[in-house]
């Protein structure tokens, strides 16, 4: 990349931007986009970088196509995918041999290769274009569309889509105040997960009276099976530091941070880079583009606490301390960082901020619900079959998510339940599919929006292990400071383990109700007050589920160890020793071509004999 | 002055108050534990629950750490508030059953029965030793450590704290523990052995820090009392 | 160990013996030593000023920092919710038993350290698993064992360079 001029006014940023616009238009090249998040790295998305730049030199094609290494797609089943432009070829899950055969088939003969296009798993046809995948299909990706459109670590590629035009629309035509009720308008709602009013919030922190006032950008992203924080951060990094720095703005702060997990160090790595490159524009620091506006921005990077998503928590946090909540009010708005007016929002948030500038208000509140504009990411994973991050209209139904988009419950397994809004959220069962999804709807449903966690649940997996699962993450989780937060989850999770070992009482239902309850009322901040959640929602609507543990000692679900054993059918067992090899007890013996015996008594119940069968003569009864 | 209503009358406090201090002043019951006027408010044993708000909207808060606000409505005994102080305290006796403090606030809270498994952990942590050491001892000898369920009151590296001068402090505020000093003859006479020597605490701070009662044990001041080492001065002489 | 207390100051005075820059400073020292020797943590509270339990509150706070000495290998395996319908503790239970130590132990050569973390962001590919930085998709019980033994033999090799 070229070093970057410091650019010194507004016009001078407008023009730089108009000539990137003009440059991208021009660009007659075939463009070829590989997708390397982190997910696509794990899948070995550089690998197949490498090889695909060595083919391309091959055939040396260098001058005539372009490789563009961009962030996650979302459609992270795919993963690693090339995107074959002007043609919009979408291959997936390329390999790094798969490389030489696009070079000389597609690139030089135009010819598609069947083999990297996507199937269907419902019409089981093949897809030529992205658009014309049913994941892409009922989405409406005004925040996710443009990952696959730029280059996360060239600032200049973000201002070749328009990039930093709504800083300059700002800068030069709206006060703070204006800014502020643009917000307002939109109807814009945090998208951490309590979903309050983003206009309202910094409206708070405007109005407070203090010398210097902080805005802090949370990436804290904790829920587990959530990641479209991430996903913005390493795939378009610009635009949450846009809508960071017309947040800043408006609400008058000169200092920010952004609080980022250590987990995501590819997140960390971009967003970085992205800072020093917008101060070498000029986008950050001393009077910014010749305007009155100085901003900073520092990078604080979390050391694994999941209560550090709380704003009390999250602020003790940036200021050094253990990652406890406080008391509120006072609220950060009034009392924050350093005891100083605060402002915190979710990258989610900051990265709708540009857009709502450029496009409008009203554009964005045409979009979604009565109480819930725009569109919200979910991360569709779990029992799916297009896993991926999907971004819809609020008020999509969760069938439309699940089954439209996600194409439904692989193996042709019945679907039991979708878990949002990750621990603080719940589980919704089949009669809630219709649910129109808003931050009302859930959580009068028993859920939560969260910050967009959507794991999907099969027959297959037991609903009281589910509610283990989350408690024993909470009881790690929370601070421990409030009573009723750390033995709540504590005794709470004591009961349901019990419950799933078979030594649980009728009355013990009675108890974990109460308990939740209290745990409920009584705790300080937002981990206690929804940490009882993973149980009510259970309770609600699998109640028989946990009868059943507890009156027949039996997991219809075939998952809570004690009460489960692994079997041999000996029909279906063909000899072929893969199950003997595998058992770490040496629980199974017998002979080449001749049933196998699994002995009980030696059995530790891993499930590596019936993962390893390919002949589904091991049965879980 | 802030105007708030507090169990259905009209009352008027400082600004700056907490609930819990408002409460007081006029004379309204709530229930503490982890609450000492010397110390900072913490809010961590939720036994001073309190209902605030109306509506769907009401909530539960701890009333040591809430500050008042004009207009705010506090109920401190609703059924709310009632059952989930039920709740604390049985969580508190299934962790500390043989704690008097607690026996006494489940006696006179009508908690019967301990449907928890109990634990015998005695700590209840609701950091009393914690900011007594820190705020009135001026140790830092102990603190909080870990989260969550392991979350655990201790010295650092779990070795004697180079901090404390085994001044009791902490013994003597812990609302659960057994190792309060009961004097040398605890059962037969009243101690007064410490009160006998000259405490160098008296010297340095005005002010007598010994809380245990106990001067043979900690030493401190014998060690350092200006005569004794005179004494000993002359003495090796 | 003067080199120690000299690197470990290098650390202090890079954020300017900043107060709240202690997670970052514990942060370095983790990476340094793969954990946070008691020296090093006197050290910061003398430097810092301090409390040194206010310190260890930290330290023992937050996942990232362990106050033993981990392994050279770190195996970091997911418990995202993802990872866990799709068998993340079968997973676990495997690694404790090939390597014969619990989850957040060290092995008794030092070898290897089995942690596990709360959801990486990569649930798509679940079950999850990362030994110092390489990123394992889609785990199976079978495939814990030849992941191990990929470490052992870069252990081997370097042993007998």
């Amino acid at each position: 990349m070229k070093a970057t001029k410091k650019i010194k006014t507004i016009k001078d940023l407008n023009q730089t931007i108009q000539s990137y616009i003009q440059k991208r238009k021009s660009e007659k090249r075939p463009v070829l986009t590989v997708s390397a998040g982190t997910c696509g790295q794990a899948r070995g998305s550089l690998k197949v970088i490498a090889s695909l730049k060595k083919a391309i030199s091959k055939e040396k094609l260098e001058d005539k196509v372009k490789i563009k290494v961009t962030g996650c797609h979302g459609f992270c089943e795919a993963e690693p995918n090339i995107i074959i432009q002007p043609q919009d070829i979408f291959y997936q899950k390329v390999k790094p041999k798969d490389t030489s055969d696009i070079a000389s088939q597609t690139i030089i003969k135009n010819e598609i290769i069947d083999r990297l296009l996507f199937s269907d798993p419902i019409s089981k046809k093949t897809v030529l274009k992205e658009d014309d995948i049913s994941f892409y299909k009922k989405q409406k990706r005004i925040l996710l569309g443009d990952n696959a459109l730029i280059d996360p670590t060239d600032i200049n590629d973000y201002l070749s889509i328009g990039g930093y035009s709504s800083l300059t629309k700002v800068l030069s035509k709206m006060a703070p105040e204006e800014v502020i009720e643009v917000m307002k308008k939109s109807g814009l709602r945090g998208r951490g997960g309590a979903g309050f009013p983003t206009g309202y919030k910094w409206e708070f922190t405007r109005k407070a009276k203090d010398t210097s006032k902080y805005i802090i950008c949370n990436a804290d992203e904790g829920d587990p099976g959530a990641y479209m924080d991430r996903s913005l951060l390493e795939g378009n990094p610009h635009r949450v530091l846009e809508g960071m720095i017309i947040g800043a703005y408006a609400v008058g702060a000169e200092e920010g941070y952004i609080y980022v997990r250590d987990e995501y160090p590819l997140a960390v790595k971009h967003i970085s880079l992205a800072i020093s490159q917008a101060e070498k524009m000029g986008l950050l620091g001393k009077k910014i583009l010749g305007t009155d506006f100085n901003f900073r921005i520092h990078i604080s990077k979390g050391a694994g606490a999941f209560v550090c998503g709380e704003e009390t928590a999250l602020i003790a946090s940036v200021e050094g301390r253990v990652g406890e909540p406080r008391q509120r009010p006072p609220f950060p708005a009034m009392k924050g960082l350093w005891k100083k007016p605060t402002n915190i929002n979710n990258v989610e948030t900051l990265a709708n901020i540009p857009l709502i500038v450029e496009k409008g208000a009203d554009w964005f509140s045409k979009i979604g619900t009565k109480g819930s504009k725009g569109t919200k990411i979910f991360s569709l994973v779990g029992k799916i079959n297009n896993t991926g991050l999907v971004e819809v209209p609020m008020g999509i139904t969760l069938k439309e998510i699940i089954f439209d988009i996600g194409g439904g419950i692989p193996g042709e397994k019945e679907f039991k339940a979708v878990q949002t809004g990750g621990p603080s959220g719940g589980c919704l069962p089949k009669e809630k599919l219709g649910l129109p999804i808003d931050y009302e709807g859930l959580t009068e449903a028993g859920s939560i929006m969260g910050s967009g966690g959507m794991i999907v649940l099969d027959e297959n997996t037991c609903m009281v292990d589910v509610a283990i699962y989350f408690l024993n993450f909470l009881r790690d989780e929370s601070c421990g400071k409030c009573l009723s937060c750390r033995e709540g989850t504590q005794r709470m999770w004591e009961i349901v383990k019990d419950i799933s070992e078979g030594k649980g009482k009728e009355e013990d239902i009675q108890l974990l109700k109460e308990l939740a309850q209290t745990t409920k009322d009584a705790s300080l901040c937002g981990l206690g007050q929804t940490a009882a959640n993973p149980v009510l929602s259970t309770l609600r609507y699998f109640r028989d589920e946990y009868m059943a543990h507890v009156r027949d000692k039996t997991c219809p679900a075939g998952v809570c160890k004690e009460l489960i054993t692994y079997l041999i059918i000996p029909d279906k067992c063909t000899g072929c020793l893969a199950c003997i090899k595998v058992c770490p007890q040496e629980a199974i013996s017998g002979e080449l071509k001749k049933v196998h015996v699994l002995d009980q008594e030696k059995c530790i119940k891993c499930g590596a004999c019936f993962e390893v069968c390919q002949f589904d003569a091991i049965k879980i009864e | 002055m802030i105007s708030l209503k507090m169990n259905r009358l009209d009352v008027k406090v400082e600004d700056g108050w907490t609930i819990l201090e408002a409460a007081k002043f006029y004379g309204l019951e709530i229930p503490t534990l982890c609450y000492n006027e010397g110390l900072s408010p913490y809010g961590g044993c939720r036994l001073c629950l309190v209902e605030v708000g109306e509506g769907p909207r009401a909530k539960l808060v701890s009333s040591c750490t809430y500050p008042v606000e004009e207009g705010l409505v506090v109920r401190t005994d609703t059924r709310r508030v009632i059952e989930a102080r039920k709740m604390m305290i049985e969580l508190m006796l299934s962790l500390a059953p043989n704690s008097k403090v607690i026996q006494d606030l489940a006696s006179k809270f009508g908690v019967k029965q301990v449907r928890f498994k109990i634990r015998n952990e005695e700590c209840i942590l609701c950091g009393l030793c914690v900011r007594m050491c820190s705020e009135q001892m001026d140790g830092r000898a102990i603190g909080f450590q870990n989260r969550g369920y392991k979350r655990k009151i201790s010295t650092p590296f779990d070795i004697r704290s180079e901090e404390c001068r085994l001044c009791g402090g902490c013994m003597y505020i812990c609302p659960a523990c057994q190792l309060r000093c009961q004097g040398p003859q605890a059962d037969t006479a009243v101690c007064n052995a410490c009160l006998n020597m000259d405490p160098t605490c008296l010297d340095h701070y005005d002010d007598l820090q010994c809380w245990m009662y106990d001067a043979g044990r900690c030493g401190t001041c014998i060690r350092e009392s200006p005569e004794k080492s005179a004494e000993k001065e002359q003495t090796s002489k | 160990m003067d080199i120690q207390e000299l690197k470990v100051k290098s650390f202090v005075t890079k954020y300017n013996k900043e107060k709240k820059a202690l997670i970052s400073i514990l942060q370095n020292i983790q990476e340094e030593y793969n954990y946070l020797p008691q020296e090093a943590l006197r050290i910061v509270s003398e430097t810092l000023n301090i409390p040194l339990i206010n310190i260890i509150g930290v330290a023992t706070f937050y996942r990232a920092f362990s106050l033993e000495p981990r392994g050279k290998h770190l195996v970091t395996v997911c418990m995202g919710t993802a990872c866990h319908v799709r068998g993340g503790p079968k997973i676990l239970e495997e690694f404790e038993r090939k390597l014969n130590i619990q989850a957040g132990e060290t092995t008794k050569d030092k070898q290897f350290s089995l942690e596990i973390v709360a959801c990486l962001g990569c649930c798509a590919i679940g079950p999850v698993v990362v030994v110092d930085g390489d990123y394992y998709a889609q785990t199976t019980i079978r495939k814990v064992g030849s992941i191990l033994k990929k470490y052992m033999k870069i252990k081997k090799k370097n042993e007998s360079n």
